[in-house]
């Protein structure tokens, strides 16, 4: 058969040259070859990453965990609008909306917020199509943290309690919760990673 | 003075004895590790600083492992197997002259075993017997894989251990002499340059190392644990330490396939200018001759070890870079290459002793 590319390359077998046939130089060469890596091996760093000591950086555009923000006075930005679980293609959102009472205005932003909002990590896909869709800057995908492994199907179903950004020190205090210095110092750790 | 040199005699085989364990320990961390490198992957580093407890780590998971044995054993042979691969692989280091010798007072210590006239064939014949360790257990196990590789593992020591014989005739045809330590001191003459055998037998050597490494039964040549056609060969039906037995013995083999290799072809404990050395300490240093006899005693246990672990790292480096080589072509190198070379090496050497190219051995220790 004619063959479309005429690439092809017609081979011949030769017979071996005696050095062929000695094995020798062949061996030599292979050894070669692996002591390089060796040597490499030993004088370089491995590309080898030893994971709990050392963990592989993130790419500056991951998208992980949800985080719900708060806005500067610490309230929830969230107003409960439904537009991320329209656009989320996995439909991993759903939540109920509530009407925010008297006294409630340093909690939540708006006058509708969120009772309970909850997104299933088993069903979402992490697109970030929420966070495009949200009108209130209030659902971010984190770009450091991602959804842990679980032992149930329910401790996937995240709810506010996890996805609700921790207050920091200094708003809390305006929530009316004294705080001791040294808890407050601990909870600035927690949330602002270095 | 008989007693006293037999306690220090008994020190050095236990010595011996101890050293050949360990570094056979070792070697299968040393295997992971440099399979790793060649590979490039990191290999064990998890136990110890540098994984270096690993072997003792493996050492506790082969011993808690269930004992199985398989129905229709024959219980007796399946244990006996395994220890009489040990205990033939153990034996053969006891002649290997790991030095010349320490000297405190009138007190002579003999670095080596035992020195006997028939060192050489001692090794060769301890050596032969350790593939019945593998003939039982592949036997006893009443499985058919490990039958495979137990006959397979009897056909090939037989036929390389012809070849290896041939090769060292040559040699011994030069030294005149069966004494490993006669063999060792051959190789230096003090006041003379001094030549490695490996310079006069380089043929002989080449032949004796891909024997060495069909007697170990390690890749290319390791057929009878074809574990592509035959599971595991002869060790199949085996676990928990009676395996770790088999392992241990194939990294003892290696080492006194090493030792033996270092001890006839590249000087064993001889190292360049040690004669100018010793002369050196004592007259310019100022040190008794016995000291100075003592330290480069020392220096020579050193650069036989070197040479020992150079050789075990070879063995290593061949095995992760080699293919298994085909039953056939196994044979077919053994019989129709190995041994007519080995042969043509003899009459080689016999041409060259006799027009005197090879110069005649001085007896001068």
């Amino acid at each position: 058969m004619q063959s479309l590319s005429n690439r092809a390359k017609k081979l011949e077998k030769k017979p071996m040259t005696l050095a062929e046939r000695a094995y020798l130089p062949a061996i030599f060469q292979g050894l070669g070859i692996t002591f390089r890596h060796f040597y490499r091996a030993l004088a370089k760093k491995q590309i080898t990453i030893r994971y709990p000591e050392e963990t592989r950086p993130f790419s500056p555009v991951f998208r992980g965990l949800h985080v719900l923000k708060r806005d500067e006075q610490g309230r929830e930005r969230c107003t409960a609008c439904g537009l991320c679980a329209v656009a989320c293609p996995a439909e991993a959102i759903t939540m109920v909306a509530g009407e925010r009472k008297k006294g409630e205005q340093n909690l939540y932003r708006e006058e509708k917020y969120a009772v309970s909002y909850e997104i299933n990590m088993l069903r979402c896909i992490f697109c970030g199509l929420c966070e495009e869709a949200c009108p209130k800057a209030a659902i971010y995908l984190q770009a450091d943290k991602m959804a842990p492994p679980r032992y149930e199907r329910d401790e996937f179903i995240y709810g506010k309690d996890r996805l609700v950004e921790p207050v920091s020190p200094d708003n809390r205090s305006k929530r009316g919760i004294q705080l001791t210095p040294e808890q407050a110092e601990k909870l600035r750790g927690q949330t602002q990673p270095a | 003075m008989l007693l006293e040199t037999l306690g220090w005699q008994s020190l050095v085989i236990l010595v011996v004895f101890g050293v050949s364990l360990l570094i056979a320990t070792y070697c299968t961390y040393a295997e992971r590790v440099i399979a790793a490198f060649l590979q490039d992957r990191v290999g064990p580093d998890r136990a110890g600083p540098f994984g270096l407890a690993q072997p003792l780590a493996d050492a506790v998971k082969l011993f808690t492992k269930e004992e199985f044995f398989p129905s229709g054993a024959n219980k007796a042979l399946f244990i006996f197997g395994p220890c009489l691969a040990m205990v033939t692989a153990l034996m053969s280091s006891a002649v290997i002259p790991f030095g010349s010798f320490l000297k405190f007072g009138t007190t002579i210590v003999h670095l080596q075993g035992i020195e006997i006239n028939v060192g050489m064939l001692y090794v060769f014949g301890i050596v032969s017997l350790g593939v019945y360790g593998v003939m039982i257990g592949g036997w006893a196990s009443n499985n058919k894989f490990s039958l495979l590789g137990a006959i397979r593992a009897a056909s090939q020591n037989i036929s390389y251990e012809l070849a290896m014989g041939l090769a060292l005739i040559a040699v011994l045809m030069m030294s005149g002499s069966l004494s490993l330590r006669d063999i060792t001191l051959q190789q230096s003459v003090p006041g003379e340059w001094h030549f490695w055998n490996i310079v006069k037998q380089p043929l002989g050597f080449i032949i004796f190392i891909v024997c060495a490494f069909a007697e170990t039964n390690r890749t290319p040549f390791d057929l009878p644990e074809c574990e592509t056609e035959l599971v595991a060969g002869y060790h199949t039906e085996y676990s928990s330490m009676k395996m770790g037995l088999y392992l241990f013995a194939e990294y003892v083999n290696v080492f006194v396939a090493s030792a033996v290799m270092s001890v006839i072809y590249f000087g064993g404990f001889n190292f360049p200018f040690q004669y100018e050395l010793r002369e050196w300490l004592h007259s310019s240093r100022g040190l008794s001759l016995d000291a100075a006899q003592n330290i480069v005693a020392i220096l020579g246990v050193v650069s036989v070890f070197a040479k020992i672990f150079l050789f075990i790292f070879f063995f290593m480096w061949v095995r992760w870079t080699l293919p298994r080589f085909r039953y056939d072509q196994l044979m077919r190198l053994g019989w129709t290459i190995l041994i007519p070379l080995a042969i043509f090496n003899i009459l080689l050497t016999g041409g060259l002793i006799t027009t005197g190219i090879i110069p005649e051995i001085k007896q001068w220790w």
